[in-house]
C-alpha cells in the first residue's frame, strides 16, 4: 500500500470535495463540476503561469480554513489561490461575487467589437458563453471602441487585435512550446496589444496552438477563415502518423471536405494534446487521417445542435395500430370504395405505379 | 523635530567627507558590532512603518523574510517614486544620497543581502549619476564592497534605472522590470519575501524607510519610538505642493494638527495670494481627497492630526490616508472635476492592462469625467462612474486598481453637487473652469457661482 496523501476538505457553495493540497479553487470546483465551476477566461490547466488576469473566477473565501476561520477581505482570483483544510468558498452562493463577475465581463465587452456575425470565433467563442452567462444584455459604454492597425503574422494566423481581451494565454503558449517567443504584449493599458516585433511571422512548428488557446476570436485559422460557421461542420476524432506531434486531432469536415483541423479539447475548453502546424494546416483531405468517430461536444454548444447527447429518446407509443405499420396511421382502403383495399399500400416500396393495381384481384 | 534632514543644508552634504564629518556612516559601524537579528529587532521596537504609502510595519515585513540555506537574499530599494504629488525620495537622494546608502548597508547587513538593488524611475537620470558618485566615494572608504570593516560582511549596491512606469513602483512589478522583463505586478502569494527577485527572498522597501534605518540604529529603536504618537511613530517627510505659500519637503514628528501644518509659517504658511481652502489630498495622488471641513475636523468633531490613524479617522467615508506624504492642497478656485479627470487620466495611462477591471474601467472612468468636464455629460454619468469605481475596486490584481477607484469615489462622495453643477451647467463650467467654492471654510459663495 502506498503512503496516503493527506487531502484537503474544501466546500464550494456547500458542496464537499476532498483535493490533494496545493490544488487550487478552480480545480477543486471542476472536480464538482457543473454551475459550481467558476468561468475562466485567462487561466489555462496546460500553461504555467497562466491566470489571475481576467477576473471573471473571482469568489469568495467565507471561511479561510480550519486552523485560520478568518474569511479573506478581498474576491479572491480562483485560479490561482489554493485550498487549505477546511476552507469554505461561495461562488454563486455569493452576490458579491455575481455583482463583481458581472462587472467583469462588462468590462472585457468595454472595448470588444462585438463582431460575432463575422468572427470565425463565433459558436465556440469563451466569452459569448460568458456574457450569455454572467452579464447584461445591454452595455453602458458609449463611447468609441479601441482600434488597431492590421498586423500580418504570417500565411496561416490571423490576428484581430480589436477582439483580444488579453488574457496571454498565446504569450504563454509560446514560451512553453516553442523555442524561441516571437510575439508578446507590446504598450500598457487598454492599448496594450499582441504584437511581434517589427512584424515577424510567427513559424515555429507549433505555433498554431495559440489560436485553440485563444478564448476569442482574436487569433483565428488563415486556412479556415470564412470558410464556414463551426455549427455546420461536423467534428470528428482522428489521428495519423505523424512524427513531430502525437497527431490526435479533431476534424471538422462537411461531407468528405476536411474544412479545419484542431487539436482536441476537453469539457473546459482545453487542449488536451498539441498538434504541430503540419497536421494542422496541410492536412486537410480525409484521406490523411484516420477517423475514430464523431467527438463529443456539450450538449450545450451550438455545435452540437440536432445530436443531442444524453437526451432520452421517446418509446414509441404507438406500435402497431389496428395491425398495420404505425406510419400509416389512417388506412384509406376502409374508407374508400374506389380503391383496391386488398392492396397495401405500405408494402409498396417506392412511390405506386398503376402496375401495382393492375395484376391483382378482380 | 528633524532626524533625516538634519544636516540637509549643510554646504557639500552631498560628498563623502562632509558627510562623515557631520557623524555620517556612524551607524554602519554600531550596526557590525550588532547581529542581524538584533538590528531587526531594534527595527521592529522602533515601530517604523513603511513609508511608501500602505504602511506596513518595517520590522515585521523584514521578519517575514524567508531565510533558506544556500539561496542568496536581496534588499531592494523602491526609489520609483511615481506617485503624482510626491517628491520626498526625490530630495532624500539628490540631497542626501549618503543617508540612503548608510541605510542600505545597515539593512543589507540585517537581512544578509551582499547585493542590494535600488531600483529608481528612468526620469530621475540626474540623481542616478549622484547617487553612482556616492556610491563609488563609499566603496573607496571602505564601506562598500568585501569584508566591510573587518566584519566578513560583503555588501555591494547596484542602481538600476526603470523605464518610467507608474507600476513599477509596485514592490512584485518592480522586481519583474528589475529582472529585465515587462513591468507587470505578480499574483500573490507568493509575496517577495518567499520568491522575489530571481525566485529569492526579497525584501522591497521605499527611499525613506531605508534612511530612517539609520536615526533609529543610532538612536536606538526605543528612542525613536518616543518620537511621533500611538503607532505612528518616527518623523515623516511630506512634500507639500498645490496652492500653499511655501511648497516644498517638510519632516514632522505627526503630532501636528492639519490646521497648524497648513496654515503655521513653520510649514505651508496657508494657502496663497489669500485664497481659501477647500480640499486636500493628504497622501498622494491615490488616496481620497477631503474637503476643508473634514480635512481640518474628523467626523467627530476632533482636530484632525497629521498622522497614519488620525488622517484615516473615519474610514473612506470621512476620512483619508496617510499614503506616501504627497500633500496636495486645492485652493477655492480649484475645479474637483477636472482635477479628478486628471488623476482618471493618469490612472488609465499608467494600467498596465493585466487585468481587465482595471485596463478597461480606468479608461471608460476617464472618458465619462472628460464628457463632464467639457460640458457633454448626463446626470446619470455620475452614478455610472460611481458604479465602474465600485467594480474596480478590491478586484484587481494590484493595488493600482484601488489607487484609480478611490480618488474618484471619494471626489463623488464629497463633491457630488460639483460634478451636478457641471453637467446642469456646461456653458458656465466652461468659462469659469473651476466648481463650486462653498466647500471652502467658511462657508460662502463669492458672486457669479
Amino acid at each position: 500500500m502506498s503512503e496516503q496523501t493527506p487531502k484537503f476538505k474544501v466546500t464550494i457553495d456547500n458542496i464537499t470535495v476532498e483535493v490533494a493540497p496545493g490544488t487550487t479553487i478552480l480545480n477543486a470546483a471542476r472536480m464538482i463540476g457543473g454551475d459550481v465551476t467558476p468561468p475562466a477566461m485567462c487561466y489555462y490547466s496546460k500553461l504555467e503561469g497562466s491566470g489571475g488576469k481576467c477576473r471573471t473566477c473571482l469568489v469568495e473565501v467565507s471561511k479561510g480554513s480550519e486552523k485560520d476561520p478568518r474569511p479573506m477581505p478581498k474576491l479572491v482570483a480562483s485560479c490561482r489561490t489554493t485550498v487549505m483544510d477546511g476552507m469554505e468558498v461561495k461562488n454563486i452562493t455569493s452576490d458579491k461575487v455575481l455583482d463583481a463577475r458581472k462587472g467583469v465581463v462588462e468590462m472585457l465587452l468595454v472595448n470588444h467589437p462585438l463582431d460575432c456575425p463575422v468572427c470565425d470565433q463565433a459558436g465556440e467563442c469563451h466569452l459569448q458563453d460568458l456574457s450569455y452567462e454572467h452579464g447584461a444584455s445591454t452595455t453602458r459604454y458609449e463611447f468609441d471602441r479601441r482600434t488597431f492597425e492590421k498586423e500580418d503574422l504570417g500565411d496561416y494566423i490571423s490576428l484581430h487585435m480589436t477582439r483580444c481581451i488579453l488574457c496571454y494565454r498565446c504569450v504563454y503558449t509560446a514560451e512553453q512550446l516553442t523555442q524561441k517567443r516571437e510575439h508578446g504584449v507590446l504598450d500598457r493599458g487598454d492599448h496594450a496589444a499582441i504584437s511581434t516585433l517589427l512584424g515577424k511571422s510567427l513559424d515555429n512548428e507549433f505555433i498554431g496552438n495559440v489560436i485553440d488557446v485563444c478564448p476569442v476570436g482574436a487569433l483565428t485559422d488563415k486556412t479556415f477563415r470564412f470558410k464556414n460557421r463551426v455549427w455546420f461542420t461536423k467534428p470528428v476524432d482522428a489521428h495519423c502518423d505523424c512524427k513531430t506531434c502525437g497527431g490526435k486531432a479533431r476534424l471538422w469536415m462537411r461531407g468528405d471536405e476536411v474544412f479545419r483541423v484542431t487539436a482536441r479539447k476537453d469539457q473546459w475548453g482545453e487542449v488536451e494534446e498539441w498538434i504541430c502546424n503540419d497536421c494542422r494546416f496541410h492536412k486537410k483531405s480525409a484521406k490523411d487521417w484516420v477517423i475514430e468517430g464523431p467527438s463529443k461536444i456539450s450538449r450545450h454548444s451550438v455545435i452540437s445542435q440536432g445530436h443531442y447527447v444524453g437526451v432520452k429518446k421517446q418509446p414509441v407509443l404507438i406500435d402497431k395500430v389496428i395491425g398495420k405499420d404505425p406510419k400509416m396511421l389512417l388506412d384509406i382502403h376502409s374508407v374508400s370504395d374506389v380503391n383496391r383495399p386488398e392492396v397495401e399500400l405500405s408494402k409498396i416500396a417506392g412511390p405506386a405505379h398503376s402496375d401495382d393495381f393492375k395484376n391483382t384481384g378482380k | 523635530m528633524k532626524l533625516l534632514l538634519e544636516h540637509a543644508h549643510v554646504e557639500g552634504i552631498r560628498y563623502y567627507d562632509t558627510y562623515r564629518k557631520n557623524g555620517g556612516y556612524r551607524s554602519v559601524e554600531k550596526a557590525f558590532k550588532m547581529t542581524p537579528d538584533e538590528i531587526v529587532e531594534e527595527v521592529k521596537k522602533s515601530g517604523l512603518r513603511g513609508r511608501g504609502g500602505a504602511g506596513f510595519p518595517t520590522g515585521m515585513k523584514w521578519s517575514f523574510l524567508a531565510k533558506p540555506e544556500g539561496v542568496p537574499r536581496h534588499l531592494v530599494c523602491n526609489a520609483d517614486e511615481s506617485e503624482p504629488g510626491t517628491f520626498k525620495d526625490r530630495y532624500l537622494m539628490e540631497f542626501l544620497p549618503h543617508l540612503l546608502i548608510e541605510g542600505l548597508i545597515v539593512s543589507s547587513f540585517a537581512l544578509g543581502s551582499h547585493a542590494t538593488y535600488i531600483y529608481i524611475r528612468g526620469e530621475y537620470a540626474w540623481i542616478v549619476d549622484i547617487l553612482e558618485q556616492a556610491i563609488g566615494e563609499a566603496k573607496n572608504n571602505g564601506w562598500l564592497g568585501k569584508n566591510i570593516l573587518n566584519s566578513g560582511f560583503d555588501c555591494e549596491i547596484y542602481v538600476q534605472r526603470g523605464g518610467g512606469a507608474y507600476i513599477c513602483g509596485e514592490e512584485t512589478a518592480l522586481i519583474e522590470s528589475l529582472e529585465g522583463k515587462r513591468g507587470n505586478p505578480r499574483i500573490k502569494p507568493p509575496f517577495p519575501a518567499i520568491q522575489g527577485v530571481w525566485m529569492r527572498p526579497t525584501v522591497v522597501n521605499n527611499v525613506e524607510t531605508l534612511a530612517a534605518v539609520v536615526p533609529i540604529i543610532n538612536n536606538g529603536g526605543e528612542e525613536y519610538a518616543k518620537i511621533g504618537v500611538g503607532r505612528s511613530t518616527g518623523t515623516k517627510l511630506l512634500s507639500v505642493c498645490g496652492n500653499v505659500k511655501k511648497p516644498g519637503i517638510y519632516e514632522i514628528d505627526m503630532t501636528q494638527t492639519v490646521e497648524e501644518f497648513i496654515f503655521s509659517d513653520e510649514y505651508c504658511g496657508g494657502i496663497a495670494n489669500g485664497k481659501r481652502l477647500k480640499a486636500c489630498i493628504p497622501g498622494g495622488s491615490s488616496v481620497p481627497i477631503l474637503p476643508a471641513n473634514l480635512l481640518l475636523k474628523t467626523a467627530k468633531g476632533e482636530a484632525r492630526y497629521m498622522n497614519y490613524e488620525s488622517l484615516s479617522d473615519g474610514g473612506f467615508a470621512t476620512g483619508s490616508m496617510m499614503g506616501s506624504g504627497g500633500f496636495i492642497v486645492m485652493d477655492e478656485d480649484q475645479c474637483v472635476v477636472r482635477h479628478t479627470m486628471t488623476l482618471a487620466r493618469f490612472y488609465n495611462h499608467e494600467s498596465c492592462g493585466q487585468c481587465s477591471p482595471c485596463r478597461e474601467g480606468t479608461g471608460w472612468m476617464y472618458k465619462i469625467l472628460k464628457n463632464i468636464e467639457y460640458g457633454k455629460g448626463k446626470l446619470s454619468d455620475i452614478d455610472l462612474l460611481w458604479d465602474i469605481q465600485r467594480k474596480i475596486e478590491g478586484n484587481t490584481i494590484c493595488p493600482l486598481g484601488d489607487a484609480a477607484a478611490w480618488p474618484v469615489a471619494a471626489a463623488i462622495r464629497h463633491f457630488r453637487d460639483e460634478f451636478e453643477w457641471h453637467v446642469n451647467n456646461p456653458d458656465e463650467a466652461q468659462n469659469r473652469n473651476f466648481g463650486l467654492a462653498h466647500y471652502a471654510d467658511p462657508i460662502h459663495i463669492p458672486a457669479g457661482a
